[in-house]
C-alpha cells in the first residue's frame, strides 16, 4: 500500500489558493476546488501523472510521499 | 528527490502572487532546470529589477539581488564582469526588461555577455495595477487603455535575436516541461540567452478582459501557441493572434563579451610592459 502511495498527489492546503489550473491538467478529472482549496476526491484513481505537480503556481502540489 | 526540490531551492512560502499566476509555475520550471544541471549552488546568482515577477528571488535559496526598476541587467553585467566565473540569472518582467529597461536589454544582447535573461511576460504592469506594457496585445482592455490599447506590442524574441542574443527562445506556462527543459538549455548556453516567458494575470488583464478565471485564461493558450515548425507552414492570417513558442536562436559562433574584455585587457598589460 504504501508503495501505491509513493506515486500520487498530495495537496498542500496551507498553500493551495483554490486557482483551479490543477482541476483544468487533471487527466483524470479527480481534483475539485471547494471553499477555494483544491480537493482530490478518489486518490485511487490518480495517476501520478504529474501534470497538476507542474502546473501548481503556488507549489502547493507534490506527487509522492510528501517529505519535502 | 522529487519532493525535496520545494524545500531545497525555495524559502517563506507561500508566495505572495495572487491564484492563478502564471510566476510560479515559472519559478518551478527555474528550480527544476536548475536541480537537474548539478551545478554548484553557491556560484548561482539571481538578479531581479521591481514588479511581481522580480519578487520571485525573495522566495530563493541563492544569492540573489533585488535591484532597481529595469536596471537588473546593468546590476548583473557588473556582476559578471567582476566575478566571470558565476551564473549569472537574471529574473524580469516584460515591463521591467522591455520598457524601462529596454536599453539596457539591447545593450546586453549587443555585447553578448553571458547572462541569462528570463522574462516572465504577463502583458501588463501587475505589481502597479494592470497599466498597458509594451507587450500587451492590440485592443487588450488595460487601467491605462481602456477603450482598447493601440499601440503595436513588442515581440521580445524578435527585438533581441536583431539587438544580437546568441540565444532567443519563447516557452509558455501552458507547457512547463518544455519551459524547464529551454530554461536549462539557456543557462548552459555560453552568451546572452533570452527566453520569454509567456505568462498569464489573472487578477489584472484577465479580470479586465473579461477572461473569467486563472484556469479559463490558461485553457485559452492551447490554441494560441504554435511551434516554430507549425508556424513555418502557416500563413501570416492563420497566425493572427498566435504565439510562437520554441528555440529561435541558438548559436555559439558569436565570442562572448567577457572573454572578449580579457584578451583586451591582458594585450593591453603587455603593450605597458614590453
Amino acid at each position: 500500500m504504501e508503495n501505491n502511495n509513493s506515486l500520487k498527489a498530495n495537496i498542500n492546503s496551507r498553500l493551495c489558493k483554490g486557482c483551479g489550473i490543477c482541476v483544468l491538467f487533471c487527466p483524470k478529472k479527480i481534483i475539485e476546488v471547494k471553499q477555494d482549496k483544491a480537493f482530490i476526491n478518489n486518490i485511487d484513481d490518480c495517476i501520478g501523472c504529474r501534470q497538476c505537480e507542474y502546473h501548481c503556481p503556488d507549489f502547493a502540489i507534490v506527487v509522492g510521499d510528501n517529505n519535502g | 528527490m522529487n519532493n525535496d526540490i520545494y524545500s531545497k531551492y525555495l524559502v517563506k512560502l507561500p508566495t505572495m502572487w495572487c491564484p492563478g499566476c502564471g510566476n510560479g509555475i515559472v519559478l518551478q520550471a527555474i528550480i527544476r532546470s536548475i536541480d537537474e544541471m548539478d551545478l554548484d549552488l553557491d556560484k548561482v546568482v539571481f538578479v531581479s529589477g521591481i514588479g511581481c515577477s522580480s519578487r520571485a528571488v525573495n522566495y530563493l535559496n541563492f544569492d540573489c539581488m533585488h535591484t532597481n526598476h529595469g536596471r537588473a541587467i546593468a546590476f548583473a553585467t557588473g556582476i559578471k564582469m567582476a566575478n566571470p566565473e558565476l551564473k549569472v540569472i537574471v529574473l524580469t518582467g516584460d515591463g521591467d526588461c522591455a520598457s524601462i529597461g529596454g536599453n539596457h536589454l539591447i545593450h546586453a544582447c549587443r555585447r553578448n555577455i553571458d547572462l541569462t535573461i528570463i522574462c516572465m511576460n504577463n502583458s501588463n504592469y501587475g505589481m502597479t495595477g494592470g497599466q498597458y506594457s509594451p507587450t500587451t496585445p492590440i485592443g487588450s482592455i488595460t487601467k491605462t487603455s481602456i477603450y482598447g490599447s493601440y499601440e503595436p506590442p513588442f515581440d521580445l524574441c524578435d527585438l533581441t535575436k536583431s539587438a544580437g542574443a546568441s540565444f532567443v527562445a519563447r516557452a509558455a506556462t501552458y507547457y512547463p516541461v518544455q519551459m524547464k527543459n529551454i530554461i536549462k538549455n539557456a543557462i548552459n548556453h555560453k552568451g546572452l540567452s533570452f527566453v520569454d516567458c509567456a505568462s498569464d494575470c489573472p487578477s489584472l488583464y484577465g479580470r479586465l478582459n473579461r477572461l473569467s478565471d486563472a484556469a479559463n485564461m490558461m485553457s485559452l493558450w492551447k490554441d494560441r501557441l504554435v511551434t516554430i515548425k507549425q508556424a513555418e507552414t502557416m500563413s501570416s492570417e492563420q497566425l493572427q493572434g498566435k504565439v510562437i513558442w520554441g528555440e529561435f536562436v541558438n548559436n555559439n559562433d558569436r565570442e562572448e563579451y567577457c572573454d572578449i574584455y580579457a584578451r583586451n585587457i591582458s594585450k593591453a598589460k603587455e603593450s605597458i610592459n614590453g
